[in-house]
C-alpha cells in the first residue's frame, strides 16, 4: 500500500508550506497534516474504504470501489481530495489535479483538520484509527481462515444491519470514563485469572470474554434466559440505544462473533461524529479554503479558475441541500451577525423591520464566535440555533413534497418554520430512526424487544423486516419491534422464518 | 502486488453473479435485455444489494431544496442532483439508491442459462473443413531442451535407478541424476475441427403480431443466440420476415417492422430453402431454422406447401427445426395444430413450442434447446 501513495515534493511541498503558514496565521489549530499524492485508482480505493488504506475484507468495499471506478471512468464524479481524522491527519491529493486545485484542496484540508481537532464531538475518537483499522483487518482475516470466509462474511453482513443504531452520547464516554469502568472490571477479574493483555483497546470486548472464561459453562452458546446471567455479567450501564453493545453483552455469541461486533461497533462510532457534523465540517472547511484562497493564496491569473471550481462545489440543487453551501453561508452569516451586533435580547426582540435591516453595532465578535461555534455545535444544534428567517429567505430555500395528483415533486412551502423543521428532521439522530432495546426477555421467552421511538416519520417496513431478520440471526430467538404505523401502535415479530404482526 | 480491495471486488462480483443466477427467470420474464457493451461483455442492470437497515419510509416523499419558484412548481427537471463536480469530502458514509450494472461475458451468461435450464451441450453434426493444429504438452519424452525438463519425473527415474543399482543410501539420501534419467515434457500435435452453425430466424410480421408478441420473440431469440454462441465457435445469424411475401432483413428491422396483410408462411420457408442451398452446405454447417408466428396461415393449401418444403428440403438439411407459436389475441393457433398433426408431439428433428406469455420464455427455450442437437 505504501507504494501507492507518495509524499509530496517540489512545487507541491512549497505550496503546502505556504498554505500551512496562512492557516496558522488565521488561528487554525490542527494536528500535523501529512499530504500524499496518488493516482485516481488509489484514491478510489481509499474512498471505497472510508479513507483508510487497510480495512477488513468485505465485499461492500468492492462494491463501493466498483461504483467509484465506474463513475470516474464515465466522468460523472471525481474525488478531489480526502482527509482522515487521525493524528497526524492524512490527506490525499489526486496527482492529476492542477496546482490551483491542489492549493484549494490543501486549504480545505486544513479547515477539516482544525475541525477534527477542536470540535467536541470528535473528542473521544481514536486518533490511531489507521492502525486500529489495519488490526481489525488482520483479526477478521484470521477469523476467516479459521471459521471460513462465507461464515464470517455472512455474520458481518448481519451485523452491518445494526451499523446505524448508535447512541450519540457514547461519544462522550471519554477514555477516562472508559478506563475507570474498565479498571473496575479488571480488578474484579484479576482476582480470578491471569491477565495477559496484548491489546489495550477493545475493553468492552475483553471484559466480556473474561466473564466467559470465568463462567466456563457459558462457553457454549446459550440463551440469556434467566435474569441471573444479566446480573452476573454486571453490564456497565449499556445505553438502550447502543444495540451492538447490548448484543455483545447479551446475545448467545461465540467469541469471534462478539469480537466482530466489537470491531464493527468501534468503527461505526469512529465515523459517527463525521455523520453528525457533515454540514458544519464541510462548511468550516469551505469557509477556510475560500478565505485563504481569496485573501492570500490566489494569484490574479488563477481567480477565474478558482471561482469556477468553487462554484462547482457550492452548486445547490432543487432537490437536495448541499451541505457545503449551507455550511459556509451559515458560518459567514454568523460572523456577520456577531460583527454587527445582530444578536442578543435587544436584536431578537426588535420588531421594526427597517431597524433590523440596518442594525449596526460594531461589536467585531464574528471571528471569535465562529471559532466557538465550530467547537461546541453539531449539525442539529447548528441549524437549530443559527438558522434564521433572513438566512432562509436569502438562500431561497423551500420544502417540497410529492403531489400524488400531478405525479411529481412540487414546492410545498417557503415558510421559515417549515424549512427549518424539514432540515432538522433530516439531521436528528444523524438522520436515522431512533431504536432502543427494551427487553432481552420479552414475554418471558428470551425474545428481544426493540422499540422505535417514533418522531413523526414511519419506518420503511420492508427494510425493517429484513433488518429484523438479520438481528434475529444474531440473537437466535425471535426479535420484536414496536413502532407506530399510520398513527397506530403496532408490534411486529421476526422469528427467523417470517415477519408478522404480533397478536396481542 | 494488487491491493486487497481487488479481492473484495472479485468477491462482490461473484456475489452479484450469484444474484443474477437466482433472478434469471424473473429477469427474463421482465423482458429486460442485457446490453452489449462492445468488448464482448454484457451489462445487466440490477438493483443494488444494499444491507438492510432501519430507515424512514417516506424519505423520498420530500425534502428541502433551493431555487426560485412558486408553491406548486415542480422541482424535477434537474434529475440526478445537479452537482457534477461536487465530489469533495470524505467518502465512505454515503448511502443512496444505486443501480448496479453487472458485467458478464457471453460465456458467463450462457453458463448461467445452461445451469438454470440444465441444457445439454450440443452434439455438432457436420465438420467444417477448417482444421487447426494445436500443440499440447501432454506427454513425457526422454529427449528435449532443458527448459522443458520435468523435475519430478527426472528425480523419480534417478531414485528408481539408484535403488535398483543399490547406490541409494537411506542415511544420506542424495539423488544424483544422470543423463538417462532426464525426462522432458513433450508435445503432441492435435488436429481440431471447428464447427460452425447458422441460425435462421423467420418471423411472421403480419398485422396480428403485436408489439408484445415481438418482444417475446426478441427476448427468446436473444437467449437462444447466447446459448448457441457458447456452443459454436463460429456462428452466423440470418433474419427473415414475412407476411404474404418474405424478405431477408437485418437484426434491427427484424424486431421493429410491422406490416399488415395476409400471411403466407410458405414464402418464408421458400426463402429459407434458397438460403440454405446457396450459402450453407448441410454437410459442413449446423443449421437451425426457427420460425415464430401466431399460428395463422392464409389457407390450408399453403400449409400443405409448407409441410412439403419442410419434409423435402429444410428438415433433411437442418439439425433441428423449431417452431414457436406466440399466443396472440387474433391468432387462431391453427399452424401449431397442423404441425402437431403431421409430426406428432415427438419428432426427431422438429420441436414445437407454444409461448403463452413472457413467463413462458424460459420453458420454451428449454424445449428448443433441451434435446442437445
Amino acid at each position: 500500500m505504501t507504494t501507492r501513495t507518495k509524499p509530496i515534493t517540489g512545487e507541491l511541498l512549497k505550496l503546502k508550506d505556504e498554505i500551512h503558514q496562512y492557516a496558522i496565521d488565521y488561528g487554525l489549530d490542527f494536528y500535523p497534516v501529512v499530504f500524499e499524492v496518488c493516482d485516481y485508482d488509489t484514491i478510489n480505493i481509499l474512498a471505497a474504504q472510508g479513507g483508510f488504506p487497510s480495512r477488513y475484507p468485505h465485499w461492500r468495499f468492492g462494491m463501493e470501489y466498483d461504483q467509484l471506478s465506474k463513475s470516474y471512468a464515465y466522468g460523472l464524479q471525481k474525488i478531489y481530495e480526502m482527509v482522515i481524522n487521525t493524528e497526524p491527519c492524512y490527506a490525499y491529493l489526486l496527482n492529476a489535479n492542477h496546482f490551483i486545485d491542489q492549493k484549494l484542496v490543501m486549504a480545505h484540508v486544513y479547515g477539516h483538520a482544525d475541525f477534527f481537532k477542536n470540535n467536541l464531538w470528535f473528542k473521544s475518537t481514536d486518533r490511531n484509527m489507521m492502525d486500529v483499522m489495519a488490526n481489525h483487518g488482520t483479526k477478521v482475516r484470521r477469523y476467516m481462515e479459521r471459521y471460513g470466509q462465507d461464515k464470517v462474511e455472512t455474520f458481518i453482513d448481519s451485523v452491518l444491519s445494526l451499523e446505524n443504531l448508535l447512541d450519540t452520547n457514547v461519544l462522550f464516554e471519554t477514555p477516562d470514563v472508559q478506563r475507570s469502568r474498565e479498571s473496575k472490571d479488571q480488578e474484579f477479574n484479576q482476582q480470578f485469572f491471569h491477565d495477559d493483555d496484548d491489546d489495550g483497546r477493545s475493553g468492552h470486548l475483553k471484559s466480556f470474554m473474561r466473564s466467559k472464561l470465568f463462567n466456563p459453562e457459558e462457553n457454549k452458546p446459550k440463551m440469556p434466559l434467566d435474569e441471573d446471567v444479566v446480573q452476573r455479567k454486571k453490564p456497565a450501564h449499556i445505553s438502550p440505544r447502543d444495540i451492538m453493545m447490548y448484543l455483545i453483552e447479551h446475545a448467545p455469541l461465540q467469541d469471534w462473533q462478539a469480537d466482530i461486533i466489537g470491531i464493527l461497533r468501534e468503527e461505526a462510532y469512529y465515523f459517527l461524529p463525521q455523520r453528525m457534523t457533515k454540514i458544519m465540517n464541510e462548511g468550516w472547511a469551505s469557509y477556510w479554503h475560500s478565505t485563504i484562497m481569496t485573501q492570500k493564496a490566489l494569484k490574479s491569473s488563477e481567480i477565474i479558475e478558482f471561482a469556477d471550481k468553487h462554484a462547482g462545489v457550492m452548486a445547490m440543487s432543487r432537490q437536495q441541500i448541499n451541505p457545503y453551501k449551507i455550511g459556509i453561508e451559515l458560518f459567514r452569516d454568523i460572523e456577520y451577525r456577531w460583527d454587527t451586533g445582530r444578536f442578543g435580547k435587544e436584536y431578537n426582540e426588535c420588531t421594526d423591520m427597517y431597524e433590523r435591516e440596518n442594525w449596526h453595532r460594531p461589536t467585531h465578535l464574528g471571528k471569535e464566535k465562529i471559532f466557538e461555534v465550530r467547537k461546541t455545535h453539531n449539525d442539529v444544534t447548528f441549524i437549530d440555533e443559527f438558522f434564521t428567517q433572513e438566512f432562509c429567505q436569502r438562500m431561497q430555500l423551500f420544502t417540497y413534497k410529492y403531489n400524488a395528483r400531478s405525479g411529481r415533486y412540487e414546492i410545498d412551502s417557503r415558510d421559515f418554520e417549515d424549512v427549518k423543521s424539514k432540515l432538522l428532521e433530516g439531521l436528528t439522530n444523524f438522520g436515522q430512526p431512533v431504536i432502543e432495546v427494551v427487553n432481552g426477555n420479552f414475554a418471558n421467552r428470551g425474545e428481544l424487544h426493540l422499540v422505535h421511538r417514533h418522531q413523526g416519520v414511519d419506518l420503511d417496513m420492508a427494510f425493517a423486516s429484513s433488518t429484523l431478520r438479520n438481528i434475529q440471526k444474531i440473537w437466535g430467538r425471535p426479535v420484536n419491534l414496536s413502532t407506530t404505523q399510520e398513527e397506530k401502535e403496532v408490534t411486529f415479530v421476526h422469528d427467523g422464518k417470517e415477519f408478522k404482526p404480533l397478536k396481542s | 502486488m494488487d491491493h486487497p480491495i481487488k479481492r473484495d471486488h472479485a468477491r462482490f462480483k461473484k456475489i452479484v453473479k450469484g444474484r443474477v443466477r437466482d433472478n434469471l427467470r424473473e429477469y427474463i420474464s421482465n423482458g429486460e435485455m442485457p446490453l452489449p457493451k462492445g468488448d464482448g461483455q454484457y451489462k445487466i442492470p440490477m438493483p443494488s444489494i444494499d444491507t438492510p437497515r432501519f430507515k424512514f419510509g417516506d424519505q423520498s416523499q420530500g425534502g428541502a431544496g433551493q431555487g426560485q419558484g412558486e408553491q406548486g412548481d415542480p422541482v424535477d427537471g434537474q434529475e440526478g442532483e445537479g452537482e457534477g463536480e461536487a465530489g469533495e469530502g470524505e467518502a465512505g458514509e454515503g448511502e443512496g439508491n444505486k443501480e448496479l450494472d453487472v458485467e458478464l461475458s457471453l460465456d458467463e451468461l450462457a453458463s448461467i442459462l445452461g445451469d438454470e435450464l440444465s441444457l445439454p451441450n450440443i452434439e455438432p453434426k457436420g465438420k467444417k473443413t477448417m482444421e487447426s493444429t494445436t500443440d499440447r504438452y501432454t506427454s513425457i519424452g526422454t529427449v528435449g531442451p532443458d527448459s522443458l525438463r520435468h523435475f519430478k519425473r527426472s528425480y523419480k527415474e534417478a531414485l528408481k535407478r539408484q535403488v535398483a543399482t543399490g547406490t541409494y543410501d537411506a542415511n544420506n539420501p542424495t539423488i544424483i541424476p544422470i543423463k538417462s534419467d532426464m525426462r522432458y515434457r513433450s508435445s503432441a500435435s492435435k488436429v481440431e475441427f471447428d464447427n460452425s452453425a447458422v441460425v435462421i430466424y423467420m418471423m411472421d410480421v403480419s398485422g396480428s403480431m403485436g408489439d408484445e408478441q415481438k418482444e417475446v420473440v426478441r427476448t427468446e431469440s436473444f437467449w437462444i443466440n447466447v446459448w448457441l454462441k457458447s456452443q459454436y465457435k463460429d456462428i452466423e445469424i440470418r433474419y427473415i420476415i414475412h407476411d404474404a411475401t418474405a424478405k431477408e432483413v437485418d437484426e434491427q428491422t427484424f424486431f421493429r417492422t410491422r406490416e399488415s396483410g395476409g400471411t403466407l408462411i410458405s414464402s418464408a420457408f421458400k426463402l429459407c430453402r434458397e438460403m440454405i442451398e446457396e450459402d450453407y452446405n448441410p454437410s459442413e454447417w449446423n443449421i437451425y431454422p426457427f420460425h415464430f408466428s401466431d399460428g395463422d396461415n392464409w389457407s390450408t393449401d399453403d400449409t400443405k406447401l409448407c409441410l412439403d418444403i419442410l419434409d423435402n428440403d429444410i428438415l433433411p438439411a437442418s439439425n433441428m427445426f423449431c417452431y414457436g407459436q406466440v399466443e396472440s389475441r387474433y391468432g387462431s393457433g391453427q399452424f401449431y395444430k397442423d404441425l402437431v398433426g403431421h409430426y406428432k408431439e415427438e419428432h426427431d428433428k422438429v420441436t414445437l413450442s407454444k409461448i403463452k406469455n413472457k413467463e413462458a420464455i424460459l420453458d420454451s427455450i428449454k424445449e428448443f434447446l433441451g434435446k442437445g442437437k
